[in-house]
């Protein structure tokens, strides 16, 4: 481990200040789990290290302002046994539930995972099918990014340099909607997913699909919005021939990395069948 | 570069030390504190065998530096009571032991946060304390008689 320098802000605006002072060679630590063995690997070599552990707000978890707001610093231990959370969807509960290890889930943040852009992670795949927004901050001024937005690339978001992640807002679902998260794991339950699915429908009385949300994980190099899946279903029953076809155009819209879990051929087919499988649970 | 101060306790026992910025807590306890019990294995969170706990819960020792658990209570297998060890050794936890000591660790967590842990969450937080002597069955087996016995 290289030797660097290590600052504990009191307050956000602080650690903003902290931040501007030095944007290329300092790095913000959340809880430290991805940053931790980046440095140990030598990938980043930061000379400066600005830990976010004292700012407490940052921690929080709430329905503020209607929205359900997941502060950066909330572990996903934390996250996963919320009550809020659960009330807002249980499946977003058990999506943070299913990272790794018990471990892991202690120490490791949402906003650490967000700011880390693995496209084989859990959480950001159900908060894209939730609609979820990333509030970021600058010393410029607070910026509302929506998810799809913020992974720009592999490993690779938009926040700019200087900003610092403070929470994710979801907006109410609508009445009734059901939610899932389908995490395919043929190795290992603490694996990273091989290929994952979160799935959002809500349908009116007469059971016409009226909102549809379907999200990939490790189906490329960020996790993806099947959009023209989503606007397959709605105005239609969620019945056989709509779900296999909607699962058909959210395999189409993947575009899968090869790695030790699979062909990109195989990532793809498998994502249309967990896209399938996701839709059969909340139809 | 930078040194810091950092004050927690360590088995009940108050620790008062100076660190660089980027001493890990593993290194901590092994090399400046000499408590060899706990053990750096995959040294990137996965393997489980420097399973230390703070505040109660379980956590990578490897994954932490040291600054991290200034103002937090950490507990290593030294400061394990013996009734999880006598489990261990009466049901055959381990056999060449490597893993035990990150094994007692995370189950004592698990026995504090959950006395009425039920056979599947026993499972659930045994999962990333790896041990390649396979001996999951006898280790799960130690850990509910552990519970039952409380």
């Amino acid at each position: 481990m290289r030797p660097f320098d290590y600052l504990e802000p009191e307050t956000l605006d602080e650690a903003l200040v902290r931040l501007a002072d030095d944007p290329d060679d300092a790095v913000v630590m959340a809880g430290g789990t991805s940053l931790v063995i980046l440095m140990k690997q030598d990938l980043i070599r930061p000379a400066r290290v600005i830990g976010l552990r004292r700012i407490g707000e940052l921690r929080a978890i709430g329905t503020p302002e209607g929205n359900l707001s997941l502060g950066a610093l909330a572990t996903h231990g934390a996250l996963a046994r919320s009550q809020p959370v659960r009330a807002h969807a249980a499946a977003l509960a058990s999506t943070f539930a299913a990272v790794a290890t018990v471990r892991i889930r202690e120490q490791a943040t949402l906003g650490g995972n967000l700011a880390h852009a693995d496209p084989a992670q859990d959480p950001p795949v159900t908060l894209l099918a939730l609609d979820g927004v990333a509030v970021a901050r600058s010393r410029f001024g607070e910026r509302r990014i929506p998810l799809d937005a913020l992974f720009a690339d592999l490993f690779e978001t938009s926040l700019e340099p200087g900003e610092i992640l403070l929470r994710v807002e979801l907006p109410p679902l609508p009445a009734g909607a059901r939610a899932t998260y389908q995490k395919f794991l043929p190795r290992t339950l603490d694996d990273y997913a091989t290929v994952s699915v979160a799935a959002v429908v809500a349908t009116d009385a007469s059971g016409v699909c009226t909102h549809a949300r379907i999200a990939l994980g490790g189906a490329g190099p960020v996790p993806l919005r099947a959009r023209e899946a989503e606007r397959s279903l709605v105005g239609h029953r969620l019945e056989d021939a709509a779900i296999r076809g909607a699962a058909a155009l959210a395999a189409a819209a993947t575009d899968p990395i090869a790695d030790l879990r699979g062909s990109a051929a195989y990532k793809r087919a498998m994502a249309g069948v967990w896209t399938e499988r996701a839709l059969r649970e909340v139809a | 570069m930078s040194a810091h101060r950092i004050r927690f306790t360590l088995n009940g026992a108050a620790v008062d030390t100076t660190v660089p910025a980027e001493r890990l807590l593993v290194d901590l306890l092994r090399y400046d504190l000499g408590k060899t019990g706990t053990k750096d294995g995959c040294s990137i969170g996965v393997c489980g065998l420097c399973t230390v706990q703070i505040d109660g819960m379980p956590f990578s020792s490897c994954l932490l530096f040291a600054t991290q658990v200034n103002g937090t209570a950490v507990r290593t297998v030294e400061g394990l009571s013996s009734l999880l060890q006598e489990a261990f050794t009466l049901e055959g936890g381990f056999q060449c032991g490597i893993c035990t000591s990150g094994q007692l660790v995370a189950a004592d967590a698990l026995l504090r946060a959950k006395p009425d842990a039920t056979d599947a969450e026993i499972a659930d937080w045994q999962m990333g304390n790896l041990c390649r002597c396979t001996g999951y069955y006898g280790i799960a087996r130690a850990i509910a008689r552990a519970r039952d016995a409380r």
